[in-house]
């Protein structure tokens, strides 16, 4: 009777889950099965979902006949290069604050943090100048600092908590070993938390890869990050569903699957540890 | 640990970390606020003379900030009412035994991960087209009029698009704030014979409130300047009627190169943002005590 | 070599004095236990010898050399710590290898004494792997593994047993005591367990509220102790305390008598009582004895005894064992 019961309600939870999680999911899909579709089955009133005729056609000519490649190549520079740049300045601000916590170390983070909440609004037209004065408009170094400086607090907030869960005695008994400082990060401290630097590598690389604000605003032809190029798509003239679709599902695949990945450091990351 | 010898280094290698963001927070807003005063267009040339609180008194009284006010609070407010409220439901239906419950999990936290002009695209083009959008076919299949949802509900429209985004994130974080639910209170209210109902609001209803807490502060500081999504949907159209502030204050400032008005709309933004930060900093400097 | 001295060393945090002015001379080869309860400073005092914490005030001289403001690295000290502190991305070979490679030795060496370290710990078998597949006992092997590879001057133990099992206790006690036989090096030991102390220690240090109550070797501190602090922290179970006056000495205030020494008597005694709990050891029973004037002593008597609960007795002490106390909690030797 109660396993029978347990079970029916097992079957119903899982009918609904199933059901929601595929509606939420489904622009998703349809934007990847509609890469595969000719541009008249795209539109087509009666569309298929899966019985058309598969082509790889999109891609190909999304490939040849835009700079795809360049923008793509500037994504992956931006959001790479930020976050490894980020790492360098993040690591030692967060042993600092992990290690030798003094009474300020509170206010500190908060501040850091607080930087994070200042709106991009507030800031647009003195960096825009200021990019303009120093010939930064439309570079990727200009965006890669941009985006090293709005992920910083991310990253050492991360790497705070990271680097808090390693007992202190561990580093104290390197010391006691004749470790000098230099020693004890990279023979101790950087390789126990790996892990912890790599979550903070990846969920930065997403979240700037996805920025779409400062890389819009910043770049045009040149430096054009995937999210200002797939932008260029919203003129109305001329609506390439299936290529349209091509090129957001190279845009996107690559990140979703780093998301995955990153779920719970997602969590931890994006709510400052206000939720663990 | 505290030697001085530990202490003088960590100062050091603070240092980098506290210098760039004080540069890049401190600077650029002591010169948006000294912009705010200024009469100082870049495509008028000449000097900028100082014109005390005009630029804000403009901005201020202008119907475009009026109603690009009022629908940055809708904005916020319609995705979290969404978000929050879709997310405590599927927060639940996913902590329950399910066949499949991580592929489902996947799915759900999908949306968070695609770039914001490519998911406003999509939804623009493909789903919501007035002729040629999946919704469109749907609604002539049924013999329906198909709603132009960008000319006759531009905000409601990109609301919704906002909600599918951010949907995850709410759902990801009272997802791992319910499993952190002690298993044996439920049980021992189980076996005081609670039922399913006063379970979920006398026992996860107060254990979520921090992490919806959590959710509201996040969010709405992103929601505040969502700005991709409104660019290549409606550019803010028809007329204001889908402007956010951020919207504004870029129009203002880039397109129309007016950089006192747009840096005045700039310092009411950073104002309005920072009534949400003390909250959410109130919130997160309790956990660190803690 | 391995003789410390400690002058007039102070540590304060903020306004907060943890170490009021300490002077102690731990000589060359000696095994010194600090004991006392928690928050006594006896750790951080460890820590300031180790060069983890700064000394406020006051010289550490290790060796005759003077090391108050020397960096850990450069002391020549080992140190075994509570939570073991192993490397945990390292094995135990190149755990126990760090040190050594710190101090750029060169491999041949390390490997000889790695193999030396292994086979005096036992570890052989364990070399490659890494410390989350070990035991706790075996961590602590490591840890202290790692230590004896540098020949350090001294050892410095942080309660290192006290994430053990009692039985694994007992054994790592006897280990490192054997340990200490058989390099004659300087060790210096922090525990609360007053058991460690007495059965491990040359002399024991007792800590109370930063100070040292009283330096001496175990059977020192057990027959005269220097107030009733020390009296109370030494032995097992605790000494029995009572309110009393003497009539040879007008100062006595209190009188203290250790379980062990109270003779049980169905007909006469010093004081009477009624028996409360007994708690049977096998080997030997504790009775709580509520006493007829004012409160309960905690007797020791053999694993035969018989009594039980309700029963009135008598006890008495040899007059030499009862220990006499001024109001200040300070020992009257003289009665």
């Amino acid at each position: 009777m109660a396993v029978n019961s347990s079970n029916k309600s097992k079957i119903i939870y899982t009918f609904l889950a199933w059901t929601i999680g595929g509606l939420i999911f489904f622009p998703i899909l349809w934007t990847l099965l509609t890469s595969f579709k000719t541009e008249a089955e795209a539109i087509s009133a009666s569309p298929s979902l899966f019985m058309f005729d598969w082509t790889l056609e999109n891609y190909k000519e999304v490939l040849s006949r835009s700079p795809y490649f360049t923008h793509f190549w500037n994504s992956i520079v931006i959001s790479i290069g930020s976050s490894l740049v980020g790492l360098l300045i993040a690591i030692p601000a967060a042993w600092s604050m992990a290690f030798v916590p003094t009474k300020r170390t509170k206010n500190l983070l908060m501040w850091m943090l607080s930087t994070k909440m200042l709106p991009p609004v507030g800031v647009l037209i003195p960096i825009y100048l200021l990019f303009r004065d120093f010939d930064l408009l439309d570079t990727k170094t200009g965006l890669v600092i941009v985006m090293t400086l709005i992920n910083l607090p991310i990253m050492v907030w991360m790497l705070y908590t990271y680097f808090k869960e390693i007992p202190n005695e561990v580093l104290e008994a390197s010391r006691m070993d004749g470790a000098t400082i230099g020693d004890e990060i990279f023979y101790v401290l950087l390789p126990i938390a790996l892990p912890g630097i790599a979550s903070t590598l990846l969920l930065n690389v997403i979240l700037s890869w996805n920025e779409a604000f400062w890389t819009l605003i910043l770049s045009a032809a040149n430096a054009a990050p995937l999210t200002a190029f797939i932008a260029s798509y919203s003129s109305p003239e001329g609506l390439f569903y299936a290529k349209l679709s091509a090129a957001s599902a190279m845009a996107v695949v690559p990140i979703l699957i780093l998301g995955w990945f990153s779920q719970k450091q997602l969590v931890r990351g994006l709510s400052f540890g206000a939720v663990k | 640990m505290a030697t001085t010898n530990s202490r003088s280094l960590a100062k050091l290698m603070l240092f980098p970390s506290v210098v760039l963001l004080l540069i890049w927070m401190i600077v650029p807003l002591c010169m948006t606020l000294y912009f705010s005063f200024l009469d100082y267009n870049l495509l008028i040339p000449g000097d900028n003379p100082f014109i005390g609180f005009l630029n804000y008194e403009f901005f201020i009284t202008d119907p475009a900030f009026i109603e690009s006010f009022f629908n940055t609070l809708l904005l916020v407010g319609g995705v979290l009412l969404i978000t929050l409220g879709g997310g405590i439901g599927l927060a639940i239906l996913l902590d329950q035994a399910i066949w499949g419950q991580n592929y489902v999990r996947i799915m759900v936290l999908a949306p968070f991960f695609v770039m914001p002009t490519v998911s406003a695209l999509v939804w623009k083009n493909m789903l919501m087209n007035p002729v040629n959008g999946l919704f469109a076919h749907f609604a002539s299949w049924i013999g329906v009029t198909p709603v132009d949802f960008f000319a006759q509900i531009p905000l409601l429209s990109i609301i919704f698009i906002v909600s599918w985004q951010w949907l995850p994130f709410a759902t990801l974080i009272l997802l791992t704030s319910i499993q952190s639910l002690d298993r044996e209170q439920l049980e021992a209210a189980d076996l005081d014979g609670a039922g399913p109902f006063s379970k979920f609001f006398y026992m996860v209803l107060p254990h979520l409130s921090r992490a919806i807490t959590a959710v509201i502060l996040i969010e709405t500081i992103f929601l505040l300047s969502i700005f991709a999504e409104i660019l290549v949907t409606t550019s803010g159209g028809p007329g204001y009627a889908s402007t956010n502030i951020t919207y504004l204050i870029y129009t203002q400032s880039l397109l129309q190169f007016d950089v006192g008005g747009g840096s005045a709309g700039g310092i009411v933004a950073v104002i309005i943002a920072n009534i949400v930060a003390i909250f959410l900093m109130r919130l997160i400097g309790k956990n660190l005590e803690g | 070599m391995g003789n410390i001295t400690l002058k007039q060393v102070t540590k304060s945090f903020g306004d907060v004095n943890v170490i009021k002015p300490i002077d102690l001379e731990i000589r060359d080869g000696e095994f010194i236990v600090f004991v006392g309860p928690s928050g006594c400073g006896k750790s951080t005092l460890l820590r300031m010898i180790a060069g983890l914490e700064d000394t406020t005030s006051g010289n550490i001289e290790i060796n005759g050399q003077d090391a108050t403001d020397m960096p850990p690295a450069k002391r020549g000290l080992a140190m075994v710590f509570q939570s073991y502190a192993l490397y945990p991305h390292m094995s135990v070979r190149n755990n126990i290898a760090f040190p050594l490679k710190r101090a750029k030795m060169d491999k041949a060496e390390i490997d000889k004494k790695i193999a030396n370290a292994a086979k005096i710990l036992n570890l052989d078998s364990y070399l490659d792997r890494k410390p989350g597949q070990l035991s706790g006992g075996q961590r602590q092997r490591v840890a202290i593994g790692r230590a004896i590879v540098r020949q350090p001057s001294a050892f410095l133990f942080d309660e290192p047993l006290s994430n053990l099992d009692a039985s694994l206790r007992v054994n790592m006690r006897l280990e490192i005591s054997e340990l200490h036989k058989s390099l004659a090096t300087t060790m210096i030991y922090v525990t609360h367990d007053q058991v460690e102390a007495m059965t491990m220690a040359d002399r024991i240090a007792v800590f109370n509220g930063g100070i040292i109550e009283q330096v001496g070797t175990p059977l020192e501190l057990y027959n005269k102790p220097n107030n009733k602090f020390v009296a109370g922290f030494i032995g097992s179970p605790k000494m029995n305390f009572i309110d009393a006056k003497s009539p040879d000495n007008d100062k006595v205030a209190s009188i203290g008598v250790r379980p062990e020494h109270l003779q049980i008597s169905t007909e006469k005694g010093m004081w009477s009582g009624t028996v409360g709990v007994t708690e049977h050891l096998g080997s030997e029973t504790f009775l709580h004895v509520q006493l007829d004037g004012a409160g309960t002593f905690t007797v020791r008597a053999d694993g035969e005894c018989t009594l039980a609960y309700g029963d009135k007795i008598y006890l008495s002490a040899d007059p030499s064992k009862i220990h006499h106390f001024d109001k200040d909690g300070v020992s009257i030797n003289k009665v």
